[in-house]
Parts: structure tokens; sequence; C-alpha cells
């Protein structure tokens, strides 16, 4: 499983040498299916790009031009005079990294607890974190607004870090992987005298290096895309994520295509690089814990 | 382990409840305040009338009695029946067929595994605009093409009452199949290679291996597929907010918009908790019935 994305996978090979030609015709429709799925998911991510390098009215010229007439590279200077596009990544990328460590942080801990000491109430308690991880917060993002606004913090950037950062997800993931680390490693560190907090850091932290990876990852792209989080909690233009400026930016160059998916690929492009550097990991915490944020 | 006397095993357990606490502590601070509290207020919110001023103010079953004659609570409802009922089946097929395709031994499998996941990872707000620009009747690429192999009035999609749903339907697949066939290629890791020997010796052709070995062995995975695609529909909302707002009129208004709109545009906390707790009940119970019904056809 670890190698999910780069793997060869694993078929059998057939010993009969009649069903060679039948498997030769079998290969060549794999090729079209997966020609045509190609085309349908990255068509708009293609369209999405050219169409920045378009003019405006070249947008949707008919017939669709598949390439610019001449690539106005311009649009990628433009953008950051005629919108916020500094602030909002700023904020993005402070929200992201804040979230994502306190979400490593507190996560891998809590997991030490649950896979490692046993205690009374535990399991009761794992199985309050695992039931919230069926509910969706959009049925209980009423209370918690109601909450955060008692507390002051909402239009602040502590509202995001607070509904970010403490999910269930990270102490899911971090508990399935402890629970593969052999107890009698951890006993004869005990026995050696270690006490749970330097078998914590010293031995579990560099053990999990992987798994700590996939969950940094997976947060990191959940905060960075989150959108209705910043749309609830985020008033104030000056804390906008990128999310919530281009929205607004959208609306207000309703005409400028070329302009708006100019915005649309920076939007996108920081987190295929960050995808494209980590996808092992990212693809591994989702094939071991199937779960998102 | 050696023989301990009660004594001794009570002051360790008490030392292991201490030191179980400390570790959880941090992360439990946070998802008590900000998990536990909200779904344990909900309960309450959803029983009272509360506009943005003063407090709360316990109604019993009104909100109840005015969600059953709110027609714009049935609406939301059945759009969001809509949206599940087709958005399930959709994914399932495509994520489970790009699955199988890419198990096997093609060239170029590696690079569309990773490919097939952006847009899974890419900013809904750009992927939306992107998708509402290529639907844009009359000037669209994709009428454009409809147009070229012969349909003369293609759909106006996202502003169209008809269409708006289809459309938003085939963006929700298209994002989220990445994400399931991956789950799937999991799942298909699992299967073990002898059975599929076992079905060739046997002279079962690739349908029949399919039905037989391939099926029955993602049984587990499936299940977990459909718990979370059945959620996902629940609860999709973004998507809607950035693609049609809900419209045009009231056709792609979602229950979980529903909450949206009654709480944050129109300030009835009370009343916008009253349509969480239906949603929030919606996805409990149909992830307890899918966890019973695949316990008992395990056993």
């Amino acid at each position: 499983m670890s190698l999910l994305l780069d793997a060869t996978p694993a078929v059998t090979p057939r010993p009969a040498q009649r069903r060679r030609r039948r498997s030769s015709i079998g290969r060549w429709a794999g090729y079209l299916l997966l020609a045509v799925a190609s085309v349908a998911v990255l068509l708009p991510f293609y369209w999405m790009v050219v169409s920045s390098l378009k003019t405006n009215n070249e947008v949707f010229t008919l017939p669709v031009r598949w390439l610019p007439a001449r690539p106005q590279w311009q649009h990628y200077l433009d953008i950051w005079t005629r919108s916020e596009m500094t602030t909002w990544l700023g904020n993005t990328v402070l929200l992201s990294v804040v979230v994502t460590l306190l979400q490593v942080f507190t996560g891998s801990f809590a997991a030490y607890g649950f896979a490692k000491i046993r205690f009374p109430g535990r399991d009761l308690l794992f199985l309050a974190y695992l039931g919230t991880l069926a509910v969706p917060w959009q049925s209980y993002m009423i209370p918690q607004f109601v909450l955060l606004s008692k507390l002051h913090l909402t239009d602040t950037r502590w509202s995001i870090i607070a509904i970010q950062a403490f999910g269930a997800l990270g102490v899911f993931l971090m508990k399935q992987f402890y629970e593969s680390v052999p107890d009698e490693l951890i006993d004869a560190a005990r026995i050696d005298g270690m006490s749970e907090f330097g078998i914590y850091r010293r031995i579990m932290l560099p053990l999990s290096t992987p798994a700590l990876a996939s969950l940094a990852l997976i947060t990191l792209v959940n905060t960075w895309n989150d959108f209705l989080g910043p749309l609830l909690y985020l008033r104030s233009s000056n804390l906008w994520t990128i999310q919530l400026g281009l929205r607004t930016f959208i609306s207000q160059y309703n005409a400028e295509y070329a302009l708006i998916m100019t915005g649309s690929v920076l939007s996108v492009l920081p987190i295929v690089v960050v995808f494209l550097l980590g996808q092992r990991y990212f693809v591994e915490g989702i094939a071991t814990t199937g779960l998102k944020g | 382990m050696t023989v301990a006397g009660t004594s001794g095993v009570r002051r360790r357990s008490g030392r292991n409840t201490l030191l179980g606490w400390s570790f959880l502590l941090p992360n439990f601070l946070g998802f008590a305040v900000l998990t536990m509290v909200p779904v344990v207020l909900l309960f309450y919110y959803a029983f009272t009338t509360w506009d943005i001023f003063g407090g709360a103010e316990w109604t019993g079953l009104d909100n109840a009695r005015q969600l059953v004659h709110d027609a714009g609570f049935w609406t939301a409802m059945r759009n969001t029946l809509y949206y599940t009922a087709f958005h399930i089946p959709l994914t399932l097929v495509v994520s489970l067929g790009l699955a199988l395709l890419l198990n096997r031994r093609l060239r170029g499998v590696a690079f569309f595994r990773t490919v097939a996941f952006f847009p899974y990872i890419a900013s809904i707000v750009a992927v939306a605009q992107v998708w509402n620009m290529l639907f844009s009747p009359g000037y669209g690429p994709i009428d454009a093409v409809l147009r070229a192999v012969g349909v003369d009035n293609p759909p106006g999609w996202t502003t169209s009452a008809d269409w708006s749903m289809p459309a938003v339907i085939l963006v929700g697949t298209w994002r989220e199949m990445g994400y399931f066939m991956l789950i799937f290629l999991a799942g298909l890791q699992t299967v073990p290679g002898e059975l599929y020997e076992a079905a060739r010796v046997d002279g079962a052709g690739a349908w029949q291996r399919l039905r037989a070995v391939t099926l029955p062995g993602l049984r587990p995975t499936m299940f977990f597929v459909v718990v979370l695609l059945t959620v996902n529909s629940f609860k999709v909302l973004d998507l809607i907010l950035v693609m049609t707002n809900g419209g045009p009129g009231q056709s792609t208004l979602v229950l979980a918009q529903y909450v949206y709109r009654k709480g944050f545009e129109e300030n009835q906390f009370g009343y916008a908790s009253a349509v969480s707790m239906v949603l929030f009940l919606l996805c409990f119970l149909v992830t307890v019935v899918q966890f019973v019904v695949n316990r008992r056809r395990e056993a």
C-alpha cells in the first residue's frame, strides 16, 4: 500500500498463449479509456491555464481556441496590483502552517495516549472522537459559531485556528500508526527507565515521520482549501484567505474572465506543487484512514 | 508481568490515568470545547427560538412544527436527496471503474493515478468558477461541443432550473472520483491474487471474475465508500454556494445551505439549529444503519 501511486499493479502473468490476442484488445481498450478519463479530468485545468493567458475576448470565442493567439503573461503581473493577492496568500500560508503544526503536535500526542497507555474510560472517549468523524461539521456549525462569538473570537485568525486544529482526524490517523508499533519496544524502553514523554519524543516521533508527514500534508491541503470556515468567521478583508479573496475578486471583476482564471491558477498552483512533492505521504494517509477533515 | 497486590494495581492505574490524560489534554481541550460542546448545544438550541439579540428561549416543539410546514425546508430536503441519489451511484461506478482500470499493468498508470487526484486537492472556488465558465450557455465550450455534434438546443446548465442540479452533480463527481478511486485501489490490494488464478483455471471470464472475486473482495471497502459518499452528499455546501448559490430559483438549495441561510443570513439560530439537527440525525442514522447491515452480512 505504501507506494500506491507508483507501484506496478499486482497482475499475475497469464500462462495461456491463446489469450494473448484477446488481452491485447483489452489493453487497447484500457488505453482508450485511460485517454478519455485523462482528458475529462485534466481539461478544466488546461482550460483554466490557457484562459489565463488569453485576452478577455478570446476566452469565449467560438469555435473554442485551445491555444491563445498571443500569450498574455502580463495577467500574472497585473493581478498583484489589482487585487489583494499578497495579503490573501500571506494569510492562507500563515493559517495553514499554524493549524498544521498544532494538529500534528496535539494529534500525535493524544494518539500516543490512546494507543499505548491503558486507563479507564479511554475506549469510550475514543468512541466519542470516532463518532464525530461521522457527523458533518455543517450540522454543528451554528452552535460552534455562537460559542466562538461569545468568546469574542469571530473575525480573528484564532477562530480558524480553533476550528481547524483540534479535529479528530489527526488523533485517528496517528493512533492507527502507533498501534502498528509493537508494544514490546515500548515495554523495553519502560523497563530501561525511560519516561512516557521520553518514549513519545525519542522513540515514537522518529518512528512515525511518514505518518506525521501524511497528517501534515492532509491538514495543510484542507486548511488551504477551506472555504466555509473563513466564510463564516472572517469578516475583515485584511484577514481573508485566498479562497474568500478569490470569490470576492470574481464577483468584483466578473467580466475579466482572463484575470479571474489567473487568480484561480494562483490559488491552485501552490497546493498542486505541495501535493506533487509529497504525494506519497498524502496518498498513504488517505489510503490508511480513508478520511478527510 | 509480575504479580502485584491490588493496591499496587490501583496505584498503577491511577498513575496511568494521569499519564493518559496528560497526553490527551492538549487535543482534548480543543476537541471538547469546539466539537463536543457544540454538538450538545445543538440539541438544546434546536428547541429554542433565538434571533441574534437576546438569548435562546425554550419553545419546545415549535421549531419541529414549523419545519413540517416549511416549504423551503422540504425543497432543500428533496434537492439533497436528488443530489444523493445521483451522486452516489455515479461516483461509485466511475471511481471503481478507474480503480479497476488503474490496477492493471498499463503504461502511464502511475501518472494517471496522480492526475486523477488533482480535482480533489484543487480549491473549490477555482474549480467551481472554471466549470461555471465551461458550462456557460451560448459561449461555453461544453455547449459549443454539444452543438458541434448536433445538439441543437444545448442545456443552459447552471442558469436553468432543470439542469443546474445535474451540473452540480457532475462537478461533485468529477471532484471526488479521484479520492474514492484511491480508496478502491487500496481495497483491491487486499484481494488475494490466488483467487483470480483459481477463477481463471475454472474458466471464468473477465465479467465473472469481477462478479465472483473482485466485488465480494471489495465488500468492506464498498461499505466504507458508501457511508462516506452518503455523508458527503448530505452535507454538500461549499460547491453549491460557489457554483449556484442555491439557484436558479431554489433548484439547487440543499439542506446544509438551508442551515446556512437560516442561521447566518437570517440570524435565526434556533430554527437553523432545528434544521441542523435533521441533518445531524440523517447522517447519524445512515451511518448506524449501514454499519448494522454490514455487520449482519458479515456474520
